[in-house]
């Protein structure tokens, strides 16, 4: 690991140990940034014709917890600094996004680009939190950092209730979403366009996700994880380093959260328990940590995961009380089973072990001159 | 280079094949003049249901869905409804109104499912209701008695089953100005639609300022004593609980353990004494002298046809689970969903359906009468009034019918009908 300087980068230098040890890659980190995101685009579009609503409306989900995965590989994996809350800031993007959009339907207000302002007034919300969260995580470390963040992860749900006249309580609000542009035909599937709303914000955020580890910004990132010490002596100021990159992270969780809440267009406490945040580091851990594509991993598997336990036990026939019982408590031990495998046998989590695959597959094929 | 030139073609090639199969896949239109409807073929239909099978609401809610699933096999058993055996997809939402969006669309868009029926809460069903509406899906007899269901303009296609909160408020109210005049009536409930309309109804027939103190609770904390310690502190006397069976339990054992006795007054969705008293275990004798409501048949009732019937399908399809007010309430809902597809008619659609439910005359096993017409979507319309003696459960006096407005409460004589010979009710 070179301590790297905060000052301008020279071109070209051999990256660090989060990322592959590729060879030096000629052209534009942000053309090639730009190629991904845009041929991401083009195929999930292809996608959203080529699959049913509810694989649409799946996808879309999966789309926004990518958003909330991704700051949180960028906190704990390349910052170091774990997060127990981040699903009280996907909350907190949640509602900002329900009580705008309540307040345009209240005025009457009508238009395509309502949707865009609450989402960004979300982020702005988010941002305001994180950065609160942020000040107080800068200071502290370990065990008192998870405590602190534990503390926000149970805090914000709970506020929902006890200020009840605005949130409404447990049944929380409703999210008026205006239906597809008339432009596209007036049979346009509902959750085709779900898909395409969550999956424009999303790709934009891992666009600018990306190109940020890639930035200056990104090896601080990696040096204050790495050795505080070693990175005060080479000029980088480590809290403001933490405040940022939480921040970055708590925007992120909450255009997740606010995507979450606009396409189940209702957002209620129980949506982002303790139990979400929880998962959320598991799936980062478990798709690989402090990288995006691990993050992308992550947030199938917490897609996909309810789904497959509920099609487990439809399969198994089970006495109806036993079937109870696993229905709702089958995926938590899945997924705790499936942390403790990983941890064992692949410490890289999915996306390193592909890595790894990848790289012997490679190894094994006669080199090419290129 | 090269390599570059490799990758570049194998992503063009890529696009290029998903966009073919897009391309073949297409057909956005609408369904190809009615020919098919959802989750209706010539020998099944399937409908689907969100349950809180785990969670907060799980105890004694949990039985609702298998008891009706048990009564569509009996039917089945029979030959079904015009030849086709019902399917019932149950779903655990764990009554929380996030997973209820995920399991409700699964039903509606993975398994095409006909119409939900008998969808649990207030809080879980109150969130779907826009979507089921866009989707155009029949959104029958919801298992709660929010207000929210009747609104026929709004939601076209949603139906109540439950007497809604606020006509129960009322009558529970009476009986408190009735019989136990003069004391002090305070009220819980639970901190939504279901307390609001119910303390509405209340305060609808005791006056506004009538209620002492009033005191909300939400199904995420299960620590009741700040609520229970204020009415024990205002020496409540009457107290009246708009709560599901987990939190009665609770609230009546945090009095005890406070040292405090007061005449509960129970909704009929949280008073069913079997459920109480496994969640109370050695302390159900809490439990002697608490008023109830209720509308269909005591399940404690033997000498009645339809708990008679209702026995005989749980030993045969529900492994002889225990029996309790929620099996009886399960039976109900399937027998009056069985009445509205036998009269929807051997073509079955998803506006013919809806056209049964709203011309109404179901006759079953409800004490008062279903109010279904196409101006009023809400279910039973009245409710009668039990009480706990020796540790039986068990009806008195008349029955009592409403309406949420400000209508007087009045007895109800009319007899309830009797099952059919079979158990199967056949079109009327």
């Amino acid at each position: 690991m070179s301590a790297t300087t905060a000052a301008v980068p020279p071109k070209q230098r051999p990256d660090d140990a989060a990322d592959r040890p590729v060879d030096r890659r000629r052209g534009s980190t942000l053309l090639r940034h730009l190629a991904i995101v845009l041929v991401a685009g083009v195929v999930l579009v292809g996608v959203s014709y080529a699959v049913e609503p509810f694989r649409n409306f799946q996808l879309a989900t999966v789309a926004a917890y990518l958003c909330a995965t991704a700051g949180l590989t960028v906190l704990t994996g390349l910052n170091g600094q774990l997060s127990l809350g981040h699903g009280a800031l996907m909350a907190t993007g949640a509602y900002t996004v329900a009580l705008c959009q309540n307040a345009f339907a209240d005025r009457g207000m009508t238009g395509g680009w309502l949707l865009p302002l609450s989402l960004v007034a979300a982020i702005v919300s988010t941002v305001a939190v994180g950065a609160v969260v942020g000040v107080a995580a800068a200071r502290l470390r370990g065990p008192y950092l998870a405590g602190v963040t534990l503390a926000v992860a149970v805090v914000v749900p709970a506020l929902a209730v006890t200020f009840d006249g605005v949130f409404n309580g447990e049944q929380g609000l409703s999210v008026p979403v205006e239906p597809p542009p008339l432009a596209l035909g007036p049979y346009f599937p509902y959750e085709r366009w779900q898909l395409w709303v969550t999956g424009a914000a999303t790709l934009l955020a891992m666009l600018l996700l990306a190109n940020l580890i890639r930035s200056r910004y990104g090896r601080t990132f990696r040096a204050v994880r790495d050795d505080e010490v070693a990175a005060r002596l080479a000029g980088i100021h480590v809290a403001r380093t933490q405040v940022l990159a939480f921040v970055v992270s708590a925007a992120t969780a909450g255009l997740g959260g606010a995507l979450l809440a606009v396409l189940a267009q209702s957002v209620s406490p129980g949506a982002f328990s303790l139990t979400l945040s929880l998962f959320l580091l598991m799936a980062v851990v478990i798709g690989g940590l402090g990288r995006l594509t691990g993050a992308l991993w992550g947030a199938v598997l917490l897609v996909a995961l309810p789904d497959l336990t509920h099609s487990v036990t439809e399969m198994l026939t089970l006495s109806p009380a036993v079937a109870q019982r696993l229905e709702g408590n089958l995926p938590l031990a899945i997924f705790g089973l499936t942390l403790i495998v990983v941890m064992i046998a692949a410490p890289g989590g999915v996306q390193g072990l592909l890595s790894r695959l990848g790289r012997a597959l490679l190894a094994r094929r006669p080199t090419r001159r290129s | 280079m090269h390599r570059k030139a490799h990758r570049g073609l194998a992503i063009a090639s890529t696009i290029a094949l998903l966009i073919t199969a897009a391309g073949c896949s297409g057909g956005d239109g609408p369904g190809s003049g009615g020919a098919s409807v959802p989750g209706v073929t010539d020998t099944e239909i399937t409908v689907g249901t969100h349950m809180p099978l785990t969670g907060p609401a799980s105890a004694g809610y949990s039985k609702i869905a298998p008891a009706t699933k048990a009564y569509f096999d009996y039917v089945n058993a029979n030959g079904g409804v015009h030849g086709r055996k019902i399917t019932y997809k149950i779903m655990d939402d764990g009554y929380n109104p996030a997973n209820t969006q995920q399991v409700v669309r699964q039903l509606v868009l993975q398994d095409k499912v006909f119409a939900i029926l008998n969808g649990l809460g207030t809080p879980t069903h109150t969130g779907v209701l826009d979507f089921l509406k866009s989707n155009r899906v029949p959104d029958l007899f919801v298992a709660s008695g929010s207000r929210s269901w009747d609104q026929p303009d709004k939601y076209p296609g949603t139906f109540g089953f439950n007497p809604d909160y606020t006509v129960e408020g009322k009558i529970l109210a009476t009986y408190a100005k009735t019989n136990l005049a003069g004391q002090k009536v305070c009220f819980l409930g639970q901190d939504d639609d279901f307390g609001r309309d119910s303390l509405a109804g209340v305060e609808k027939v005791l006056g506004a300022g009538a209620v002492a103190v009033k005191q909300t609770y939400v199904t995420s904390n299960t620590n009741v004593a700040p609520q229970i310690g204020a009415f024990k502190a205002a020496e409540c006397k009457v107290v009246v609980l708009a709560t599901v069976p987990g939190f009665t339990a609770l609230s009546i054992g945090t009095a005890s353990r406070l040292g405090y006795k007061a005449q509960w007054l129970v909704s009929n969705v949280g008073a069913d004494y079997p459920t109480l008293a496994k969640q109370l275990g050695a302390a159900a004798p809490m439990l002697e002298g608490m008023v109830g409501t209720n509308y269909l048949p005591m399940q404690n009732d033997t000498a009645n046809p339809w708990i008679q019937l209702f026995t005989k399908v749980n030993k045969e399809h529900n492994g002889d689970a225990p029996f309790d007010g929620n099996t009886v309430y399960g039976m109900s809902v399937g027998y009056l969903f069985v009445q509205a597809l036998l009269a929807a008619g051997k073509d079955l659609t998803r506006e013919k359906i809806i056209d049964a439910v709203q011309k109404g005359g179901f006759q079953g096993p409800g004490l008062v009468p279903l109010r279904f017409s196409d101006k009023d979507h809400s279910g039973y319309g009245g409710q009668r009034l039990s009480r706990v003696t020796g540790g039986v459960q068990s009806y008195f006096g008349p029955a009592y019918e409403t309406d949420e407005a400000d209508g007087p409460v009045n007895e109800y004589t009319a007899a309830p009908a009797a099952p059919p010979a079979n158990g199967v009710p056949t079109v009327s």
